[in-house]
């Protein structure tokens, strides 16, 4: 039993770092900062999640009592990794008017980022 | 096994935060530069992680609990900076 | 009840964070983390003057369990665009995808699937909140990307959030 765990953990461990290292290998390679989002959101996150499974099974196996403290960490950078990609986002139609003119157009309205809101707003509750 | 595994973690986490330096270093843009450190951070506490699974003990965890608040919050204080011209308005 | 418990949901949240924080299902730290979890939300009630409502719990696990899926695929098809077809072969496009969520809650945790999921970074909001901006690593057909973010993931929310 012991064993299935240890094939299991260093599974995990090998999956979650050969996703950090794609993650970061399309951080340096992708040509433009869009698309250089997508590497550090999606492949990062994953291998990071990976990498705390397999502590959790880990440490659980070891100490014969679950480990809990790994799933905090993976829940909040699944929470984090998209509203930081979000803003980066935000920052960078900021920075780019060249950009902003290629945009689709919303119905009615602009981009928030570059347009100020509506009198009717809805309003953060 | 679980060291063999570790080992090549650690080696593939290295490069990869090489690999951040590196874009963190040629930018072109700010906004680059932030995506590289918010990667860099996530580098980070994976090999804080893999270390906490290598030495068996579960003490590392509150740092990388911390370097997880902290990399997000200041990722979202430069953009915010970036956006508004202030970080707290 | 309502005035003691006034968010059930931060709550749980909180209880769950402080038994995870202290790794320990003792019975000491249950109670520590239940009474934590009616205190703090009384305190911070006034930060927290509307309340999420959820109508339909049972359909936030098949949520979970669809975009946890998704995630998966969507970082084994990134990886694969990374390796093999990077640089300027990738049909990267702006899309905007008309919203029907009205709660912001609800377009929240949608603009945080379309980033979490397959291809797609959700990038801007409308600034009447009605639609949201998404830019896709490879898109063939960018319509179908717009469907399937539409039929997949905005209808369950409705269920669930509205």
């Amino acid at each position: 039993m012991a064993h299935l765990s240890d094939i299991v953990v260093a599974g995990l461990i090998l999956v979650g770092s050969f996703f950090l290292l794609v993650g970061s290998l399309g951080l340096a390679t992708l040509p433009d900062l869009m698309r250089r989002l997508h590497a550090p959101t999606k492949a990062t996150t994953l291998g990071i999640g990976a990498l705390l499974i397999a502590s959790t099974v880990h440490f659980t196996v070891a100490t014969g009592t679950p480990s809990l403290h790994e799933v905090l960490i993976t829940l909040f950078l699944f929470i984090t990794a998209p509203v930081s990609a979000h803003m980066l986002a935000k920052a960078h139609i900021l920075r780019h008017p060249d950009l902003q003119a290629r945009l689709p157009v919303p119905d009615n309205s602009g981009w928030a980022t570059v347009t100020p809101p509506p009198e009717d707003a809805c309003e953060p509750r | 096994m679980i060291e063999t595994a570790c080992m090549v973690a650690f080696a593939a986490i290295s490069v990869a935060a090489l690999l951040n330096l590196w874009r963190l270093a040629v930018g072109p843009d700010v906004v680059d530069r932030i995506l590289a450190l918010d990667t860099l951070v996530v580098n980070a506490i994976a090999l804080v992680v893999v270390t906490g699974i290598w030495w068996a003990t579960a003490v590392y965890f509150e740092a990388a609990l911390l370097f997880a608040m902290v990399g997000f919050l200041s990722t979202v204080a430069f953009c915010k900076y970036l956006l508004r011209g202030n970080v707290i308005e | 009840m309502r005035h003691l418990l006034p968010h059930p949901l931060l709550s749980v949240v909180v209880a769950f964070v402080w038994i995870g924080l202290a790794n320990s299902l003792s019975a000491g730290n249950l109670l520590l983390g239940a009474g934590l979890g009616v205190l703090i939300p009384l305190y911070t009630r006034r930060y927290w003057p509307g309340r999420v409502t959820i109508k339909r719990p049972l359909r936030v696990l098949e949520y979970f369990a669809i975009v946890a899926w998704d995630i998966l695929v969507s970082n084994v098809q990134v990886a694969g665009l990374i390796l093999f077809r990077s640089g300027p072969k990738l049909r990267s496009v702006f899309v905007s995808v008309p919203l029907e969520l009205r709660t912001p809650e609800a377009i929240a945790v949608l603009t945080g699937t379309i980033t979490l999921t397959p291809g797609t970074v959700s990038a801007d909001l409308s600034a009447d909140g009605r639609a949201v901006l998404v830019h896709c690593l490879d898109a063939a057909d960018p319509d179908a990307v717009v469907r399937t973010i539409k039929s997949r993931y905005e209808r369950r929310l409705k269920d669930i959030f509205e």
